[in-house]
């Protein structure tokens, strides 16, 4: 039968208006036109395997919703017709007057319309709300999914990360069939699966000087979900210089943080933390470590005070630093106040565009990493050396409960007992120090070296090279 | 890059806007493009507004007609070069909504500021994809030369 093919998609059908397919149903059409001009694929199909919404199919005068979907039977005199939709309006979609509900939201969002607190008139503020997460990992996940769930019309996501195999204990946006695949897709993916009705923009890129207040200006709040200080700071300074809220939080180990900052009256960042930390003081989350459910503690928070803050009700965060103790499943609150001399966002401030916020954090960006300087071993070296029955001790300076995960049979001191324990240590031995990746190791190595210890080494990329290059028996962690 | 319409065609689509007020009206163009940037209007087709529920600043042209109207552009040899759809009491200029909506790139998409019920300015718009990556897309103004 003929399939009409409109003028957008010509070029993927080598400029061919009507195409001839035979084929028993919709679906199966489908396919064989996909197979004959596989570009056209994407076009017409969505990652999830459906149609994209805006394109629709008609059977003769049929729209094939109204009819079997992909099922739809066709016959030889039948003609098919593509037809993307043509539509538009003269206002953005946040202005209230474009956020009527249809019967549809009405009934999704029954339980918010049944309560005055919320009402028709706060589910049309949500559904007129633009709000941007930065970051679709462990904050990000539950506040985008909670944030669709309620109905906010547009979620923007900002991430260029790929889904990885550790990121599963606590970034529940993210399943198995995820690993591999950039976060933005998987995250937009289950939002639209929660809530067609949200607008998902991805912006599959760094957040940086050049582009964060561009990027903020389509949005009315921004919540930061981001894992490190130099984009905390570009977050906070970009909020206060666009104007918008910004719903912070943050996690370590069992304990969290969550404010609003950037409000006119209200303190930034910067008001609480005037300077970042030492790089390397605080680690992240694949050093540290963390309870994978505090981030969905924080980050469902966090989505509280957003909705709060477009809905207008209850009492915000502004002004106040909620401190959580998931362990001793505490919650604390610090009073926080701008502060009058805020170089940000003060009485005069002093700092009018975004800045090099790596060199504000210290981090020289192609820094020489801290086990270059150190001598070294490769592991396979290692390994010839052992199997040749060589007299090489082995330190692992690691903590006692990763020597349970995994080890080589090493001598076990922590590097932070090692200025202590030295003496159990024989300096006219060969010794090979390892931790997980190098980085502590060499640290060790450079206090043994400066200790008189002559003939110390770093095992070069530390136990995970191990299991990587020589044992592959080793777990990695 | 450039739009060609005869005066009267172009007259036409201008008084849509005015007997539609205050709500949008909407439309497409029918005619031929010459494969390097210019694209000649022979007709208007006058369409209904699907958004029933809020036409004074939202349109939807009903998917039917579009098969209909270029079933017949066939059949004359011409095809579907763009649409064209009015602004009430809103300046001639695409929306963020008019982008989000927009999927026939290479086609114009024509609007016309009706002020108080009287057609003011009328632009066009040419919907641009950047080549490989099917989430964006933008639109570039365009020429109209009435003639």
């Amino acid at each position: 039968m003929k399939v009409s093919i409109p003028t957008p998609l010509r070029q993927y059908t080598a400029k061919q208006a009507t195409v001839e397919v035979s084929a028993n149903t919709v679906g199966e059409m489908l396919d064989k036109l996909t197979g004959r001009y596989p570009e056209l694929r994407k076009q017409l199909f969505a990652e999830n395997g459906k149609l994209r919404r805006f394109v629709n199919v008609y059977v003769n005068d049929e729209d094939i919703r109204y009819l079997e979907n992909g099922n739809t039977p066709l016959k030889e005199t039948d003609t098919v017709s593509i037809v993307p939709s043509v539509a538009g309006g003269s206002v953005a979609v946040n202005s209230p007057l474009a956020t009527t509900l249809s019967n549809d939201e009405v009934l999704r969002y029954s339980r918010h319309l049944i309560m005055p607190e919320v009402g028709m008139t706060g589910q049309q503020k949500l559904k007129a709300a633009r709000v941007l997460c930065i970051g679709a990992g462990g904050l990000g996940s539950p506040l985008a999914l909670y944030l669709a769930a309620a109905g906010v019309g547009t979620l923007g996501l900002v991430d260029f990360d790929v889904v990885d195999f550790t990121n599963l204990q606590r970034q529940i946006i993210h399943t198995v069939e995820d690993v591999g695949r950039p976060k933005l897709d998987s995250a937009a993916e289950k939002l639209e699966a929660i809530n067609p009705f949200v607008n998902v923009r991805k912006f599959e890129t760094k957040l940086t000087s050049a582009n964060a207040l561009d990027l903020f200006r389509d949005f009315d709040i921004i919540a930061d979900g981001t894992d490190n200080f130099p984009t905390r700071y570009l977050v906070n300074d970009a909020c206060v210089l666009s104007g918008k809220p910004n719903v912070y939080a943050s996690i370590f180990r069992f304990e969290g943080q969550a404010s609003v900052f950037a409000t006119k009256d209200g303190p930034c960042y910067r008001c609480l933390y005037p300077e970042p930390p030492p790089p390397g003081l605080v680690p992240s989350c694949a050093e540290g470590g963390v309870l994978g459910i505090l981030p969905g503690l924080l980050g469902v928070i966090q989505a509280t005070e957003v909705i709060k803050l477009i809905l207008g009700s209850g009492e915000s965060l502004i002004g106040r630093l909620l401190l959580v103790d998931a362990l001793g499943m505490r919650f604390r609150e610090l009073k926080l106040r701008k502060n009058r001399d805020c170089p940000m966002c003060g009485a005069n401030p002093t700092i009018h565009e975004l800045i090099d916020y790596q060199e504000f954090c210290g981090i020289r960006g192609e820094e020489a990493p801290v086990t270059a300087s150190v001598p070294e071993i490769q592991p396979a070296e290692l390994k010839a050396r052992l199997d040749n029955g060589d007299n090489v001790f082995i330190l692992d300076v690691r903590e006692p409960h990763e020597y349970q995960i995994c080890n080589l049979g090493g001598y076990l001191i922590p590097l932070g007992d090692l200025p202590a324990r030295m003496n159990e240590l024989d300096s006219s031995r060969e010794i090979v120090a390892h931790c997980r990746s190098g980085v502590r190791s060499a640290k060790a190595v450079t206090l043994l070296r400066q200790a008189g210890f002559g003939k110390v080494r770093n095992l070069a990329g530390g136990i995970l090279a191990w299991g990587e290059k020589v044992d592959p028996t080793v777990p990695k962690y | 890059m450039a739009l060609k319409i005869s005066k009267g065609t172009w007259e036409q689509l201008r008084r849509h806007g005015e007997e539609t007020y205050p709500d949008e009206c909407c439309g497409v163009l029918v005619g031929e493009a010459d494969g390097e940037g210019v694209k000649s209007v022979k007709g208007v087709v006058r369409c209904g507004n699907l958004r029933s529920d809020s036409p004074h600043d939202r349109y939807l042209i009903d998917p039917r007609e579009l098969v209909r109207i270029q079933r017949e552009a066939r059949g004359r040899a011409q095809d579907i070069v763009g649409f064209y759809h009015s602004h009430p009491d809103h300046p001639a200029r695409w929306s963020q909504t008019d982008l989000a909506e927009a999927h026939w790139t290479g086609c114009s998409y024509v609007i016309t500021s009706v002020i108080n019920g009287k057609a003011t300015e009328t632009t066009s718009f040419n919907l641009m994809a950047n080549p490989g990556e099917d989430e964006t897309k933008y639109f570039e103004d365009e020429e109209i030369r009435v003639e």
